[in-house]
C-alpha cells in the first residue's frame, strides 16, 4: 500500500498540459504507433493533432480504420507521415485510396477480431494464438495453420508498439481511465500494448473523483495523460428517426 | 416477382427465433432489425462494442460515442451493454451469437464466401466478417442472385474473388430463391421460391449445382 501526505493531491508525474507536451521525447521516424478509435468514434483526435503538427514521420500505424479525409488518421495521410497501416477497414478515405493505388502506402488488412485479439496478446504478454478466423482465405497464407477437431486454426501474433494512443472519457492523475459507450472500441486493448501509452481524456479528474470498481484501464497501462479540449463530436453517418408510433429501425 | 431488398430483408426475419443474439452486416442484412416479428426478443450486436442495439436517435438526440459498426448513429436499451473490441470479438469466436446475416458479393457450391475484395480494385478491409463467419454457426447471406451490371450468376461452383470464408454459409437468400445446407455439409438444397418464380428460372441463372427440395 502507498500513502501520500495529502490525499487526491498526489503528484504522479503522469499530467502533461498539452497533446504536444504529452508526446515530447518520444516520437522518432519510422516508429510504430498505435491508435484507437472506431470511426471517427473514441479517436484521440487531440493527441493525431500533435502528432501531425510534429512532422514525424515514417510511421506505422495500427488502427481498425484510417480515419476520414480531414479528420484523426485522415491528417497524417494528408501530411505522408504514414508509410504503412495495420488496419481492417479503410473504406470512407479518398487520400487513402489514391495513396494505396498509386502505392505510396503499404496497408496489411487484419480481421477485425484478429486485429482487437493481437493487440490483447500483445498487452498481455501471449506471443501468439490459433484463430479459425481466416482460416482457407488470403490472410492464412504464409502463417502457421494447425488442425483441430476438423477445423483448421489459423497463428496469429501479438502486436505491440513504440507507442499507443487512446481517448478515453475520464481519467485520474493516476491514468485511470473510463470509456463512455460505444467509444470504448480499440482503446482499452491498446491501452496496454504500447512500449508507452499516452492517453487524451475529456476530463482529467482528481485522484479519488473515479470510483475504483468502475475503472476500464488500470493506470499502471498508462505512462501519460492529458486532457483535450473543444471537441468537435463529429458524426460520419447522422442517422435519425421520426417522432411516431410506426417508426423503424432503418 | 423477385423479391425487394425490404423483401429479402423480411424473408431472412423469418429465420430470427426468439432469444436470438444477432449480428446484422451492412446493407440489406440491416433492413432485418425493422421485420423482427411483434413479441419476439432478438438482441442485436454491434461488433464494434455493444450488445442491445436500439433504433436510431430522434433528430437532435444523436450521440457522437454512440454508433454501431456501420458508423451510424443509434440508441441503447435498458437491457444494453458497452465493451471493447477484443471482448466483442471474444462473444463472435466463441460460438456466444446465434446468427449472423450479411450481404456477399460470390457463395460458391460449397459454403465458401467472397464478400470483401475484388483484386486490381481498391479494397476497403474486410473489417469484421471473416470474424463473424468462423465463429457464429449459422451464418445467413443475403444477396442479388445475378450481378446486376451483366447478369451473371453470384451462386457458382467456385468463388473467383478471394475468400471472406471457406465453407461457411449455412442459407443463402436472394431475391429469385432460398437455399438452404445442413451442417456445413453436402450441397445446398432449394427450399423456397420467391412468387412468381420458377425452377427453371433459378436454375437457368445459377451455376452452382444444388439439389431441390421442392416438390
Amino acid at each position: 500500500m502507498t500513502t501520500t501526505a495529502s490525499a487526491g493531491k498526489a503528484d504522479s508525474g503522469k499530467v502533461y498540459a498539452s497533446a504536444a507536451e504529452a508526446l515530447a521525447g518520444l516520437l522518432r521516424d519510422g516508429m510504430s504507433i498505435m491508435c484507437g478509435g472506431f470511426g471517427m468514434c473514441g479517436v484521440p483526435e487531440k493527441l493525431i493533432d500533435a502528432l501531425r503538427d510534429s512532422g514525424v514521420k515514417g510511421l506505422t500505424v495500427v488502427s481498425n480504420n484510417a480515419g476520414v479525409d480531414d479528420f484523426g488518421l485522415g491528417k497524417l495521410l494528408l501530411t505522408h507521415q504514414i508509410r504503412k497501416m495495420i488496419s481492417s477497414y479503410v473504406g470512407e478515405n479518398r487520400e487513402f485510396e489514391r495513396q494505396y493505388l498509386s502505392g505510396e502506402i503499404e496497408i496489411e488488412f487484419n480481421p477485425q477480431g484478429t486485429l482487437a485479439e493481437r493487440i490483447r496478446a500483445g498487452g498481455a504478454g501471449i506471443y501468439g494464438f490459433y484463430t479459425r478466423t481466416g482460416a482457407g482465405t488470403r490472410v492464412a497464407e504464409g502463417k502457421e495453420t494447425r488442425l483441430v477437431d476438423g477445423d483448421t486454426y489459423v497463428l496469429e501474433t501479438g502486436l505491440v508498439t513504440d507507442l499507443a494512443l487512446v481517448r478515453a472519457w475520464k481519467g485520474d492523475t493516476e491514468g485511470n481511465l473510463i470509456y463512455r459507450k460505444t467509444a470504448r472500441n480499440f482503446n482499452p486493448m491498446m491501452a496496454t500494448a504500447g512500449r508507452v501509452t499516452v492517453a487524451e481524456v475529456e476530463q482529467l479528474v482528481e485522484v479519488g473523483s473515479l470510483e475504483p470498481d468502475r475503472i476500464h484501464t488500470p493506470g499502471i497501462f498508462v505512462q501519460r495523460i492529458v486532457e483535450g479540449h473543444a471537441y468537435s463530436r463529429r458524426i460520419e453517418q447522422r442517422t435519425v428517426r421520426k417522432r411516431g408510433p410506426n417508426a423503424v429501425v432503418a | 416477382m423477385p423479391w425487394s431488398r425490404e423483401q429479402l430483408a423480411e424473408r431472412a426475419a423469418r429465420e430470427l427465433r426468439d432469444g436470438y443474439y444477432v449480428n446484422l452486416g451492412i446493407g440489406i442484412p440491416t433492413l432485418v432489425a425493422n421485420y423482427i416479428p411483434a413479441g419476439m426478443k432478438v438482441v442485436l450486436q454491434s461488433e464494434n462494442g455493444m450488445l442491445g442495439m436500439g433504433p436510431f436517435p430522434y433528430e437532435g438526440e444523436e450521440d457522437a460515442d454512440l454508433i454501431n459498426a456501420g458508423k451510424q448513429t443509434i440508441t441503447e436499451l435498458p437491457s444494453s451493454s458497452y465493451f471493447s473490441s477484443a471482448d466483442s470479438f471474444g462473444m463472435i469466436r466463441g460460438g456466444h451469437i446465434n446468427l449472423s446475416v450479411l450481404g456477399a458479393m460470390e457463395v460458391s457450391e460449397n459454403g465458401d464466401l467472397a464478400n470483401w475484395m475484388v483484386p486490381g480494385k481498391m479494397v476497403k478491409g474486410m473489417g469484421g466478417a471473416m470474424d463473424l463467419v468462423a465463429g457464429v454457426r449459422n451464418v445467413i447471406v443475403v444477396m442479388e442472385h445475378v450481378v446486376a451490371r451483366d447478369g451473371m450468376p453470384k451462386f457458382k461452383p467456385q468463388c473467383e474473388l478471394p475468400l471472406t470464408g471457406a465453407g461457411v454459409v449455412d442459407m443463402l437468400i436472394t431475391d429469385l430463391a432460398v437455399f438452404r445446407r445442413h451442417a456445413r455439409k453436402g450441397p445446398f438444397e432449394l427450399i423456397e421460391l420467391a412468387p412468381g418464380v420458377t425452377e427453371a428460372q433459378v436454375l437457368e441463372r445459377t451455376s452452382a449445382r444444388y439439389r431441390s427440395a421442392l416438390g
